[in-house]
């Protein structure tokens, strides 16, 4: 539902409506809460899987209110302090004790990295398990890629700015990646890092990207995500499009407004959400070990190589696809094609509305063949994240390229599998389940 | 099927778990306990910070562990007179590394970094263990080396109070050979004392972290039964 159909807002002769006919002739206050809140129709039957939009959204406002915080006392210089300690690492850790309150700030945008992925991949999978990328939502869904490579990207350049041994020598591998480009590679590398290897300047400018440059083109991708959804309307976990069965005042028999109903539905998601988030950063802020990593407790060093570089969990099973990735292949070596297929390994999601050839839109009308297909390829999914965090081992190779075949099979098999599946009569209407 | 196909998503974990070489002793002591975290700061100040800095911790930090200003300035402070300063290290580290062959590295954050993933909180178990196990060792030139750490450059700080451990080469364990000033339980719980201080120095608000967060936890349950009164309330024409 487009916002901007709707009639103006008439004073009744209050002070407060006076006010408002005043903005609404100016500003579209009126239309942009109806057309996105009060009138948007949202199919009445949405589940679990449909609390992590806007939880995503909180964590966002979370990172950024956060990250204003940290920016006022955060100081990114690789230079040595008169301790011998990177200014830039004795920064955090003067934030966690002598700031005041700089602990739980810090500890709320450490642990908030790891949630935005966390809710972003159940996001994600709602998204799999109901064909929400299915037409007409393409363009919903190729933004939402969009968020998640900007999102990458972002989580990137920010692990850089602790200078702990796991951001410096994390990002040593990964702008090395680019150097395995053919012609180029050498030269971009050198353009991304700004020295021959990791250092002051190339923690400068991570530091520009992660709190503009990213956060600017990641807001602007969202509000086109959102403002692409309520064009369409939302999906639903039966997959019925509810636009097609109207009342006679035009709105949809299966829809109720997004405002109230699925606002103070919302906020108990949102309070679930913070109890587990809570009690991870107030009782587990290391996450395990797997949240902050703990050779991110020593200051970088680049004269000395951690025996493991591992990436962060939310990033290891497209570093197991780049690892799983062995052979030379048309002249050029293994190493580029890992690149390639890490790449492909995420950007392949934005061509799924154009995969999937199934009759249908949700699982729950889908046959065994999707439903096989699928949780192989999230146990091929959780199978490489685990790997990724391990040194490379023989029989860890041959784990990873079997996930890593399948997962692309998953993909590139899709438009005959989706097809075959026996599959069941979609109702006309939404069901509760 | 689906407790199958959970089997299957943890076999790989199974797979691959493995152990590491040599035995850990788990740390016995706890941040909770203030007189052992005193005698810890007392520990470290005397032994630990002649050639380790603290660099991230300020003498005033110490007031936390229910000592006074006088108390700390008295018994803690040997290189500073200004109890907001920083817990530096007076030896030069390019000295040191002369020394050592290495500098030794600040130790504000030792505990927090010999973590491991899965485990963080294996950096207590293994400075624990650490600081138990040097032995006597001609070959290298401090003369001591450890079991945990094979050819470190850190000679053996304790021995005065340890006294002097020798490795017996058939049955691969370490055995007192000179005794020390303690008895073996003493010093052992003086070394818990010291690695508790480490893992309170690593963090000193978190007992406060761990008790705000039941706080929070509570405020949030009270929120969350009048969030979802408030979802059922507006819901109940909903069919």
């Amino acid at each position: 539902m487009a916002a901007g159909n709707f009639e103006k807002y008439k004073s009744d002769g209050s002070l407060a409506g006076n006010a408002l006919e005043w903005l609404d002739a100016r500003f579209p206050a009126t239309s942009m809460w109806k057309g996105h809140l009060s009138e948007y129709y949202a199919p009445k039957n949405f589940n679990f899987w449909y609390f992590f939009g806007s939880l995503a959204l909180l964590v966002l406002v979370i990172q950024i209110v956060t990250g204003i915080f940290l920016v006022m006392h955060y100081k990114p210089d690789a230079a040595l302090n008169a301790n011998g300690v990177p200014i830039a690492f004795a920064s955090v850790e003067y934030i966690m004790r002598d700031v005041s309150g700089g602990w739980l700030i810090r500890y709320m945008h450490s642990t908030g990295a790891s949630a935005f992925f966390i809710v972003v991949y159940m996001h994600m999978f709602r998204g799999l398990l109901y064909g929400s990328y299915r037409k007409p939502r393409e363009l919903t869904w190729l933004f939402g890629v969009g968020i998640f490579l900007c999102l990458m990207g972002e989580a990137f350049f920010g692990y850089l700015l602790p200078w702990g041994q796991m951001s410096y020598w994390g990002a040593q591998v990964i702008v090395n990646l680019f150097s395995a480009i053919p012609v180029i590679g050498g030269d971009l590398s050198l353009i991304i890092r700004g020295d021959f290897v990791v250092g002051d300047a190339t923690l400068n400018r991570f530091f520009s990207f992660h709190v503009i440059a990213f956060p600017l083109v990641l807001i602007g991708l969202v509000a086109a995500h959102v403002l692409a959804l309520h064009e369409t309307g939302s999906n639903n976990p039966d997959g019925v499009e509810i636009k097609a069965n109207k009342d006679e005042h035009g709105i949809p028999r299966d829809g109720i407004p997004f405002h109230p109903y699925y606002t103070v539905k919302d906020i108990v998601g949102v309070v679930v959400f913070l109890m587990v988030f809570s009690a991870v950063m107030f009782w587990a802020p290391e996450g395990g070990g797997y949240f902050l990593e703990t050779p991110n407790f020593y200051p970088a060093d680049p004269l000395k190589t951690p025996p493991h570089i591992a990436p962060v969990w939310y990033f290891t099973p497209f570093y197991s696809i780049l690892r799983a990735v062995t052979y030379p292949l048309f002249g050029l070596d293994a190493k580029f094609w890992g690149v390639v297929a890490m790449g492909a390994s995420v950007v392949i999601f934005a061509f799924l509305p154009w995969l999937d050839r199934s009759p249908v839109k949700s699982i729950r009308y889908r046959g065994p063949i999707y439903k096989t297909l699928l949780t192989i390829f999230v146990i091929c999914f959780f199978v490489l994240g685990y790997l990724g965090t391990l040194s490379p081992s023989p029989m860890g190779e041959l784990v990873s390229q079997v996930c890593s075949v399948f997962y692309f099979g998953f993909f590139l098999a899709m438009p005959w599998w989706s097809r075959m599946d026996k599959f069941k009569q979609v109702p006309d209407r939404v069901t509760f389940k | 099927m689906t407790k199958f196909l959970i089997a299957l998503l943890f076999a790989p974990i199974m797979a691959f778990a493995s152990g590491s070489t040599a035995h850990i002793d788990k740390w016995p002591g706890s941040v909770s306990d203030k007189a052992a975290l005193q005698n810890g700061a007392k520990l470290f100040v005397n032994y630990c910070m002649n050639c380790h800095g603290a660099s991230y911790m300020r003498y005033k930090n110490l007031l936390d562990l229910g000592l006074t200003e006088q108390q700390v300035k008295e018994n803690l402070m040997f290189t500073s007179d200004k109890i907001g300063e920083l817990m530096r290290v007076a030896a030069r580290s390019d000295e040191q590394k002369l020394w050592f062959g290495a500098t030794p590295p600040d130790l504000t954050i030792i505990a927090r970094a010999r973590g491991e993933a899965g485990n963080a909180g294996a950096g207590a178990d293994w400075l624990y263990t650490y600081l138990r196990s040097f032995y006597r060792d001609a070959n290298r030139p401090t003369g001591w080396n450890n079991t945990v750490f094979e050819n470190v450059g850190m000679p053996h700080i304790l021995y005065g109070l340890q006294g002097q451990q020798v490795m017996n080469h058939e049955t691969h364990k370490l055995e007192l050979a000179v005794p020390g000033s303690m008895a073996p339980a003493e010093f052992d719980k003086s070394v818990s004392d010291l690695v508790g201080f480490m893992v309170w120095m690593g963090e000193p608000q978190q007992e406060y972290r761990r008790t705000l967060g039941w706080f929070v936890l509570a405020f949030l349950a009270v929120l969350f039964v009048v969030a979802y009164a408030l979802k059922k309330e507006y819901w109940k024409d909903i069919h």
